[in-house]
């Protein structure tokens, strides 16, 4: 759009007369890696210390939680779905096979129409990484987390989440992802929920009102 | 469907707003509870985290570093987003921004949109220039749905129907999408906009969103939710239009630690929000097949252009400073005759009209730091309200403006003050004029003309019989030194 260009010409140089001459690229990257960041970066606490804040955080917004060795998720999980009473659940591709009890349909997302994901009763994938101290789990379009409508449209996700991936703080999040950051990214942080009704948080608008995770420790 | 926005050149001044405001007591029943219910939940969540204010600095020295290298990290924003397939447009003023939406959509083939919660597509009416244009705009997140289907005005930039309560959002629901056996119960009420926008999410093929960060470094987008519209409005249609303000763009991914951190916390009192997409260009497999994004100066270039407010520009849209602000605790959002409200609407919106509009709201405070302290970005919004007051009276003492009373009185004042004998001349007539308004106790509790604003609402200590000088120019003598 010629108007676009000429507008961007325009703003650009409002800003240079705002704020001066420009300076160069290196100086501008000396100055950003000067910006004070005195806050807390570093886990201070070893994997069960982390464990319990994970867990502590995902129950404060109302997930469920359970531990499980690495051969026990399959048995898990169809106990889990048994008791919740699901019988379709949507999975991206890169599931492992034995993560799929018998008794449960697996719908395979296969990126195309959504109304298949839709339709099912739940979604089951695994997670990049979980965050401790804000309860938060991560999910990038990888293998076992698939792209976004999939965790998206089920009103459950079941997530599987390997301790060895539990950092405690934000800034350790963001360094680890940091080299899949073009990836698209969702973080989440228990249930869908609102505060816009009397600042009252209640779970569940729009995402999935229920969220179990399943934190592997071996 | 709301088509009624605010018209900041055409709204009461703040102090005529209020005064009628203040007679809506369920509003302000409303409202006291609300913010009452956010800053317990955001102090408890504030106090755990001992490097709290080491954060605040990062996120004011990282805001600070963009907005002094601002065009560098736009244009490296916009050729990593190019790259990643996303389409960058500018935008001069509201009127290009809403005129390249409305011609996106058209090009897309809809006649309606899905739109998440985006204080400036309310800033640029939006949805009234759609409409215009025959596209219709649902709004997606529960708050701007009340706001839309109750003909109403956001009031708050984070919570918009803040200043509603259960009962009277269930009248707008049942009305609106005629559920005549609702319940009141904020479940219940979820449940309803649930089930009245699933089938729009899966049905309109465009999405109209604002953004929380653009990150210069990864040419990607980042938005900030509770509810789960947001991602459905990213992820479901074909067609992407996300706008900013130019001011939104941070350097780089490892900032987002910083703001993560910072903005949850600070909004909602929650140590993270239900839901944050980023996202970067297309992605083949995952989402819209077309991504647009404009980013918009509508006045921003003029407050980065003034040393002393430029700050402004650094505000995250937590809403702290409204939920704290002992004003807007009274008044509700809607005084303010803006939607950016509270404090940080007290030095935005006169800002953002170029100062031709919004002159009553530098005045919207008491000056009291409270928005200061809570600010997770340190802006010292009563240093900007102090610095922007100037600039009315400046405007307002132009001309014949430098004979009106109150310029006058001003002229007066510094007269005295530039004399020690006029000043002490001035103090003993002073003494003299109070006398007949002296009631027993001391106190004086009426005055004439325009210094009864100050007796209105409170009393005004006499003076006292000796200055601080002149007893100690008696004792001075008294003593023989």
């Amino acid at each position: 759009m010629a108007n676009s260009a000429e507008a961007r010409t325009e703003i650009l140089r409002r800003i240079r007369v705002a704020i001066g001459p420009a300076a160069d690229r290196s100086a501008i990257e000396r100055e950003w890696s000067g910006i004070q960041r005195a806050y807390k970066h570093v886990t201070s606490i070893d994997l069960d210390g982390r464990l319990h804040q994970l867990e502590d955080r995902l129950r404060d917004y109302d997930a469920g939680v359970y531990r499980s060795t690495r051969a026990g998720v399959g048995v898990l999980v169809a106990s889990i779905l048994n008791e919740r009473g699901k019988q379709t659940m949507a999975v991206p591709s890169g599931i492992p096979a034995e993560w799929h009890p018998s008794g449960v349909t697996f719908v395979e997302d296969l990126r195309g129409d959504v109304s298949q994901i839709d339709a099912c009763q739940g979604v089951l994938t695994s997670a990049t990484l979980a965050i401790a101290e804000t309860g938060t789990i991560v999910l990038q379009d990888a293998p076992g987390q698939g792209r976004r409508a999939v965790t998206l449209l089920p009103d459950y996700h079941l997530c599987v989440v390997d301790a060895a991936n539990i950092v405690q703080t934000v800034p350790e999040a963001m360094a680890l992802l940091q080299s899949t950051s073009h990836l698209a990214t969702t973080f989440f942080s228990g249930p869908s929920a609102t505060a816009d009704i009397e600042m009252t948080r209640i779970k569940g608008v729009h995402g999935p009102r229920f969220v179990d995770v399943i934190l592997i420790v071996d | 469907m709301s088509l009624i926005t605010f018209d900041p050149a055409r709204v009461p001044t703040f102090q005529v707003a209020a005064k009628s405001l203040l007679g809506d007591t369920q509003m302000r029943k409303n409202v006291r509870h609300a913010t009452n219910v956010i800053q317990n939940k955001r102090a408890i969540v504030v106090n755990e985290m001992p490097d709290w204010q080491q954060l605040r600095e990062s996120g004011r020295q990282i805001k600070e570093h963009t907005l002094l290298h601002l065009d560098f990290y736009l244009q490296q924003f916009e050729e990593n987003c190019t790259a990643a397939g996303g389409v960058v447009h500018w935008a001069r003023d509201a009127a290009e921004a809403r005129q390249i939406v409305i011609d996106l959509v058209k090009q897309s083939g809809s006649q309606e949109v899905i739109k998440i919660k985006s204080m400036t597509t309310e800033e640029i009416s939006l949805n009234k220039g759609l409409e215009a244009n025959g596209i219709h705009a649902y709004e997606t997140d529960l708050a701007e749905l009340i706001i839309q289907m109750g003909n109403d005005l956001p009031s708050h930039i984070v919570v918009p129907a803040l200043h509603k309560n259960r009962q009277q959002i269930r009248e707008i629901f049942k009305r609106e999408m005629n559920l005549p056996n609702l319940g009141d119960q904020p479940a219940d009420l979820a449940e309803a906009a649930r089930t009245f926008l699933r089938e729009k999410f899966l049905r309109v093929k465009t999405g109209v969103s604002g953004a929380n960060f653009l990150i210069a470094e990864t040419g990607g987008v980042c938005v900030v939710e509770s509810e789960g519209n947001g991602r459905m409005c990213l992820t479901l249609p074909e067609t992407l239009i996300t706008i900013a303000g130019v001011e939104k763009v941070i350097p780089r991914y490892q900032d987002l630690e910083v703001f993560a951190q910072l903005l949850p916390r600070s909004a909602t009192g929650e140590r993270m929000n239900p839901y944050t997409s980023i996202w970067t260009g297309v992605h083949p497999t995952d989402g819209p097949r077309k991504f647009h994004i404009i980013l918009m100066d509508n006045a921003r270039t003029k407050i980065l252009a003034d040393e002393e407010s430029r700050q402004t520009l650094a505000c995250i849209r937590c809403g702290a400073c409204q939920n704290i602000c002992p004003v807007y605790r009274q008044t509700g959002g809607h005084a303010y005759g803006s939607v950016y409200a509270g404090p940080i609407g007290a030095i935005l919106t006169p800002q953002l009209q170029e100062m031709h509009s919004g002159q009553s709201l530098p005045y919207a405070s008491s000056l009291c730091g409270a928005c200061y302290e809570v600010c997770p970005v340190k802006i010292n919004i009563p240093e900007v309200l102090i610095h922007l007051r100037h600039k009315v009276v400046e405007q307002d003492t132009q001309g014949f403006g430098a004979l009106n009373p109150e310029a006058l009185a001003m002229k007066a004042m510094a007269m005295l003050f530039m004399s020690e004998s006029r000043f002490r001349a001035a103090q003993r007539m002073g003494r003299m004029a109070e006398r007949p308004l002296v009631n027993k106790a001391g106190w004086v509790t009426w005055l004439p003309g325009l210094l009864g604003g100050w007796t209105q609402v409170r009393d005004l200590h006499e003076m006292p019989k000796q200055t601080f000088r002149e007893w100690f120019e008696q004792r001075g003598s008294k003593d023989g030194k």
